[in-house]
């Protein structure tokens, strides 16, 4: 730049991956695997067949994954589904960005890409995919999200997993694996469409 | 981000990322939804002491589509035209717990003044002020130009934009020079040698005084409004013969490439520096340019305002 610096620029938007303290350097890190890449594809095709069987067959279901992790579960839902039933089911992604409730409490973050099927959600089943389920806050988001869209039949929620901690009267139809984790712990996600390889581990911060 | 003053304040990724969460934003405006809650219970101030249409619509269709409550306030009928001063309208508004301004002023520097003095804790927009800067004009700009010819890459690189006209009197030629030579693109201006501001040696563009010469090699032609309101002097002999060697006429268009586009900021004078032909054609974007800009606008509010106590402390 030629032109000089005028004003005060203090902070640039966070990327939308949260912030995790245990990533600093120079802190030992506790890790143990919770899932494999072998165990997630086989609960991620359970819970192809549990939505199937809850809404017989697929014939009025939408599926939205909630980005980023959530939106590529739901993409393989999809093709799981797809080699069951012989059917695409449409599959879409729902940001929750804007309808956050801890705007406020964070630098801002980046709107990830919300993309509806054509089809709509109209009256349809439409379940929720998410990567990990905790305090609810992101699901009630999404669910005033979708409220803005259109009036679904059901929601339903699927997670790959739940990690308890609940702050809102909220609770998954379809969960790959119930993680007892303490508020302490995080719950790390690994997909191999973004991190290269499949995993699902629990880390803590050494004492 | 705090305030958005001037163009030359942000970063290439800081102005990316800004085109980028407008974009999102605007398939949200496309769809459904028309509302969102993200600012629900900010106050956001249109303090206008120049005259705009599009600019204060814009803001405040911006904001209100993100839920914040909008105070419209404009120079005529308040007691701005008693001749209080910035400072103590600052102060009002402050009491009135503003979480943003968005100032329009006809004094260079203003939004400025209003940022850089404890006046008011809120953040400052600044929507033009002056013959300075007029950043949300420049990004919502960009924005335009990437969407129907950005080469799928995130900045504007490779491509060539000519801004013609008043480019002495114009804010909007001074933000758009600073932000599409910042994402890449290559910016001559076009005017006679009576509207090139001094200085324009160090502006990250270059110069002609020939518009037919520079049409043929451009994929954006941006025509600026002659301010006549501002011109104290005497710039050129009359309209006829300036919109003869700098006016966009049919003939001129003819000579375009064959995907560029015609742009605008508005209000336009049909007639002087673009003719009503071209300014209806099918490669004018000059009403799309409005569309996006509520959308550019939200993103601005949004990154300004979306965030929290926390920010303060980062970096």
């Amino acid at each position: 730049m030629r032109y000089p610096q005028l004003g005060a620029l203090n902070a640039s938007i966070a990327p939308a991956s949260f912030n995790d303290p245990s990533r600093e350097v120079g802190k030992e890190i506790y890790m143990s695997v919770a899932l494999s890449a072998q165990d997630i594809s086989r609960a991620l095709t359970r819970i192809s067949h549990e939505i199937l069987e809850k809404n017989q067959g697929s014939t009025n279901l939408v599926l939205l994954g909630i980005p980023t992790r959530g939106a590529h579960l739901a993409a393989r839902i999809s093709t799981i589904i797809k080699g069951i039933e012989g059917v695409e089911v449409p599959t879409g992604t729902l940001d929750i960005t804007l309808f956050r409730d801890d705007l406020k409490l964070r630098p801002p973050r980046a709107i990830m890409p919300t993309k509806i099927p054509t089809s709509g959600i109209e009256g349809k089943d439409v379940v929720l995919i998410d990567d990990v389920l905790y305090s609810g806050r992101t699901i009630r988001s999404a669910l005033d999200a979708l409220g803005e869209i259109g009036r679904p039949r059901t929601v339903q929620l699927a997670a790959l997993v739940d990690r308890g901690h609940r702050e809102l009267p909220i609770k998954a139809d379809f969960v790959g694996k119930n993680l007892p984790t303490s508020k302490a712990q995080s719950v790390k996600v690994l997909l191999s469409e973004i991190d290269g390889r499949d995993e699902v581990s629990i880390e803590e911060e050494a004492k | 981000m705090r305030h958005l003053l001037s163009i030359a304040d942000l970063n290439k990724s800081e102005a990316i990322s800004i085109l980028d969460t407008a974009f999102e934003l605007a398939r949200v405006s496309d769809g459904a939804v028309k509302k969102l809650p993200t600012l629900r219970g900010r106050t956001i101030v249109n303090l206008f002491a120049e005259d705009s249409t599009r600019t204060r619509i814009s803001f405040e269709a911006a904001a209100k589509r993100l839920s914040a409550d909008v105070i419209n306030f404009s120079a005529k009928g308040s007691s701005l035209s008693k001749g209080e001063s910035l400072k103590d309208t600052a102060m009002t508004l402050q009491a009135m717990g503003a979480d943003a301004v968005v100032i329009r002023h006809s004094a260079s520097g203003a939004a400025q003044r209003l940022a850089d003095n404890q006046w008011m804790s809120g953040s400052v927009v600044n929507a033009g002020d002056g013959t300075h800067e007029h950043p949300s004009q420049a990004l919502l700009d960009a924005f335009t130009i990437r969407k129907h010819l950005g080469m799928g890459g995130s900045d504007l690189s490779g491509l060539s934009v000519a801004i013609v006209g008043d480019v002495l009197h114009s804010r909007v030629a001074r933000s758009n020079v600073l932000l599409l030579s910042l994402l890449g693109a290559k910016v001559t201006l076009v005017a006679p040698p009576t509207l090139i501001p001094i200085g324009i040696e160090n502006w990250p563009a270059s110069v002609s005084y020939d518009f037919d010469s520079v049409i043929p090699h451009v994929d954006v032609v941006m025509m600026l409004r002659v301010q006549q309101e501002r011109m104290t002097d005497l710039f050129f002999p009359n309209a006829r013969e300036y919109s003869r060697y700098f006016g966009l006429n049919a003939e001129r268009m003819a000579a375009m490439n064959s995907g560029a586009i015609v742009m605008h900021p508005g209000p336009m004078n049909r007639g002087l520096e673009i003719s009503a032909e071209v300014a209806d054609s099918a490669r004018s974007v000059i009403t799309e340019q409005v569309t996006n800009g509520v959308s550019v606008r939200m993103a601005i509010l949004y990154v300004l305002l979306a965030g929290g106590a926390l920010e303060a402390g980062s970096n």
